[in-house]
C-alpha cells in the first residue's frame, strides 16, 4: 500500500481542496452554460477554470521562470505548489518523481491562432512534463500516462508499482485537461454531450458535460506521521483491463470493466466497502455498462455515487481530482451525493446515493472507462 | 520462470523486419502500410478506417503474432498491451483540427475524433486478438528500452498476466517507428528479455 501525503484540486469550484469539498458536500455544481465557449459555433454546459483566477494565482507562485506558460501548464504547476506547500518533501530530490496523466495536454496550440507564443514542440506532452519538472527543479524525467480517460487511475496505479519496489520514496500525481475547440467539437461530433447538468445513472440521462481541472495527490511507500486531516487515506490495489469489443463504444457486456474490478478486490472483505465512485459519465451506453460489471461481481448494493454533475468529465485529472474528493469526503464519513441523479435507472439496479448520507464504513473503489476499450479500478481506504 | 522475448516486428518507412528475417514488400506510391495490408493478405476492412497510428502498431502486431499459436477467438485475460511513443497522436490531431480549424468549413467527423488517442492502438490490436488484459499507453520524448522494460516489468507484477505486447509506435510527418515486442513467461530459456536486447532490436 501506498500513502496519500498530500493533494490538491484546481477547478471551477476552487483552488483547494477544501474549497472544493466543501462546494461539492453543500451541493454546488461548477457547470455553467457558456456561449460559444472557446469559439465553438455552439453553446455547452462546461465546468472551467476561470482564466483570471488562474493568471493571478499562477503570477503568484512563478517568482523566477521566465517561460511563457500556457493553461494546462499553469494549472498542472499550480497544483503541484499548492500540494507540496502542505508537506516538507524535498522536491528536488532524486527520490521524487512526477507522473502526469493527460489526454490531451496543448493540443488547442495545433489552432494556428493558439501557437504564436509558444514553440512548435509545446504540443507534445513530453515537453509540458519537462516544463513541470523544471519548475520544481527536479531531477527526473516525469513519467506520462495518456490513456485515455482512465488516466488517472493508470498514473496511480504506476505510482503504487514504482513506490512499492522502492524505486522512489514519492510520486507526484497530476491528473490534468484543459478543454479547447478540440475537445469540445469532437464530443459534439459523438453527439454526446448534454447541454443540460448531467444526469448520472439517471432514467432521463442524456450524455456528459465537460470540464476542466487539475489535481495533484503525493503518495509515499513511507508513512506519514503528521498528516493533515485530509492525508489518511491510502491506496491498497488497482487493475486495467480491456474489453477488446469497440474503439469509441462502451462494452455491452461490462466484461473489461468487471475483470479489473475483481482483480482490484481480490482479498477485500465487500463489507468494508463505503463507496463505489463511478465513472458515471451519464451517457446512456456507459452507465448501463458501469451496472453490468459492477453487477458481475455482486456489488451492486454498495452506494455508488458520480461526481461529474459537479465538476463534469475532466478527462485525464478525472481519475486523480475524484479519487481526492472521495477520499476526502470518506474521511469526513461522509457520502456525496450523485448530483444529477432523480431517477435511476440502468440496466442492471444499482443503489445510487440520492443525498449526502454518513458512512463509518472504511474503503472506497474507484471507477474509470474510457475510449480504447480500457477500464480501471483502484481501490483506497482510510487508516 | 524465464522471462523471454517470443516474437518481434520492427516496421519503419525502410525496413521491414519479423524474427531475423527481412520481408521484402512490393511499394506503390500511394501508402506503404496499405501496401503491407495487401501483402499480408488480411481481410480485415476496419483497418482502412483506422488513423497511420493504428495502422503502423496493427500492421506490426500481425506479423508479430504471425507465427504464434494463437486463438484470435478466445477471450485472453492473461495478455497485456503496453505501449509507448514521443508524439502521442498528434499525426492525426493535425488531421482532425483541419475539420476545424475553418469557421465556414466546420466539419468535426466522429472517425476522425476516435483517433485523437494514442491508446486507441491499444485497443484496436486487442479487439483484433481478443486481449483483455492491462492496456497502458506512455509518452516519452525519445525511444527509451529502460521504460519500455520497466512498464513491463511492473505490468508482470500482476501474476495474472503471462504475456505482453510492447514497444514503440510512432507515427509523425510520414515517417513510421515502430518496435512490437512480444513477452512471454515460459519455462524454456530463449532471447530474454532485458534492455539490451530491445535496444539492440530497435537498431
Amino acid at each position: 500500500m501506498i500513502y496519500q501525503w498530500s493533494n490538491n484540486i484546481i477547478s471551477s469550484l476552487g483552488f483547494t481542496t477544501e474549497e472544493n469539498y466543501t462546494a461539492v458536500k453543500q451541493g454546488n455544481t461548477g457547470l455553467k452554460y457558456y456561449k460559444n465557449p472557446f469559439d465553438f459555433p455552439e453553446d455547452a454546459m462546461l465546468s472551467l477554470i476561470d482564466d483570471e483566477h488562474l493568471n493571478n494565482a499562477f503570477s503568484s507562485i512563478n517568482t523566477k521562470q521566465k517561460t511563457a506558460y500556457t493553461r494546462f501548464e499553469k494549472a498542472a504547476i499550480l497544483s503541484v505548489y499548492k500540494a507540496l506547500e502542505k508537506t516538507n518533501i524535498d522536491v528536488k530530490s532524486k527520490k521524487v518523481v512526477f507522473i502526469l496523466s493527460t489526454t490531451k495536454g496543448n493540443v488547442e496550440l495545433l489552432d494556428k491562432k493558439e501557437s504564436e507564443f509558444y514553440e512548435a514542440e509545446r504540443v507534445y506532452l513530453w515537453r509540458s512534463a519537462q516544463l513541470i519538472t523544471s519548475f520544481f527543479d527536479n531531477p527526473n524525467e516525469a513519467i506520462i500516462v495518456s490513456n485515455a480517460c482512465i488516466s488517472g487511475a493508470a498514473a496511480q496505479i504506476t505510482a503504487l508499482r514504482l513506490l512499492q519496489q522502492k524505486i522512489y520514496d514519492f510520486a507526484i500525481v497530476i491528473g490534468a485537461d484543459v478543454l479547447s475547440k478540440f475537445i469540445i467539437s469532437g464530443f459534439q461530433s459523438f453527439k454526446s454531450l448534454s447541454v443540460d447538468i448531467c444526469k448520472p445513472f439517471d432514467k432521463n440521462r442524456c450524455g456528459l458535460n465537460l470540464g476542466e481541472a487539475a489535481a495533484t495527490i503525493i503518495y509515499s511507500s513511507i508513512e506519514n506521521n503528521r498528516p493533515l486531516l485530509s492525508n489518511n487515506i491510502v491506496l491498497l490495489n488497482g487493475a486495467i483491463a480491456n474489453d477488446a469489443n469497440h474503439i469509441s463504444g462502451p462494452s455491452r457486456t461490462g466484461d473489461g470493466l468487471s475483470i479489473a474490478i475483481e482483480k482490484t478486490l481480490q482479498n477485500t472483505n465487500i463489507q468494508d466497502i463505503a463507496l463505489i465512485n463511478a465513472h458515471g459519465t451519464a451517457t446512456p451506453y456507459n452507465d448501463d455498462m458501469e451496472s453490468m460489471g459492477i453487477t458481475a461481481n455482486q456489488l451492486e448494493n454498495i452506494p455508488i455515487n458520480s461526481l461529474k454533475g459537479f465538476l463534469g468529465h475532466t478527462l485525464g485529472a478525472a481519475g486523480v481530482l475524484e479519487t481526492i474528493l472521495s477520499g476526502v469526503a470518506l474521511l469526513d464519513n461522509m457520502l456525496l451525493k450523485s448530483n444529477g441523479s432523480e431517477n435511476p435507472e440502468t440496466i442492471c439496479p444499482l443503489n445510487i446515493v440520492l443525498n449526502n448520507q454518513n458512512s463509518f464504513k472504511t474503503h472506497f473503489l474507484k471507477l474509470l472507462s474510457g475510449f480504447g476499450g480500457c477500464n480501471a479500478a483502484i481501490l483506497l481506504k482510510k487508516t | 520462470m524465464n522471462i523471454n522475448i517470443a516474437s518481434y516486428c520492427r516496421l519503419t518507412n525502410h525496413k521491414l523486419e519479423v524474427n531475423d528475417i527481412d520481408i521484402q514488400i512490393q511499394k506503390t506510391e500511394a501508402s506503404s502500410l496499405n501496401d503491407i495490408y495487401r501483402h499480408l493478405n488480411l481481410s480485415y476492412p476496419k483497418f482502412f478506417k483506422m488513423d497511420n497510428l493504428s495502422k503502423a502498431g496493427f500492421l506490426a502486431s500481425e506479423l508479430l503474432l504471425k507465427n504464434i499459436i494463437i486463438d484470435k477467438e478466445t477471450p485472453k485475460k492473461d495478455m497485456a498491451i503496453v505501449l509507448m511513443n514521443r508524439s502521442a497522436s498528434l499525426d492525426n490531431d493535425r488531421t482532425y483540427q483541419t475539420t476545424i480549424q475553418d469557421e465556414n468549413n466546420f466539419f468535426p467527423s466522429p472517425s476522425v475524433f476516435v483517433y485523437t488517442l494514442s491508446n486507441i492502438v491499444n485497443g484496436e490490436i486487442a479487439i483484433r486478438n481478443k486481449i483483455m488484459g492491462e492496456s497502458s499507453f506512455y509518452i516519452s520524448e525519445n525511444f527509451s528500452p529502460e521504460k519500455i522494460y520497466s512498464a513491463v516489468m511492473n505490468t508482470f507484477s500482476d501474476p495474472n498476466i503471462n504475456q505482453v505486447i510492447c514497444g514503440w509506435v510512432d507515427y509523425e510527418f510520414n515517417e513510421c517507428d515502430v518496435l512490437l515486442l512480444l513477452i512471454r513467461k515460459e519455462n524454456q530459456e530463449k532471447i530474454p528479455f532485458n534492455v539490451n536486447n530491445i535496444y539492440h532490436l530497435y537498431t
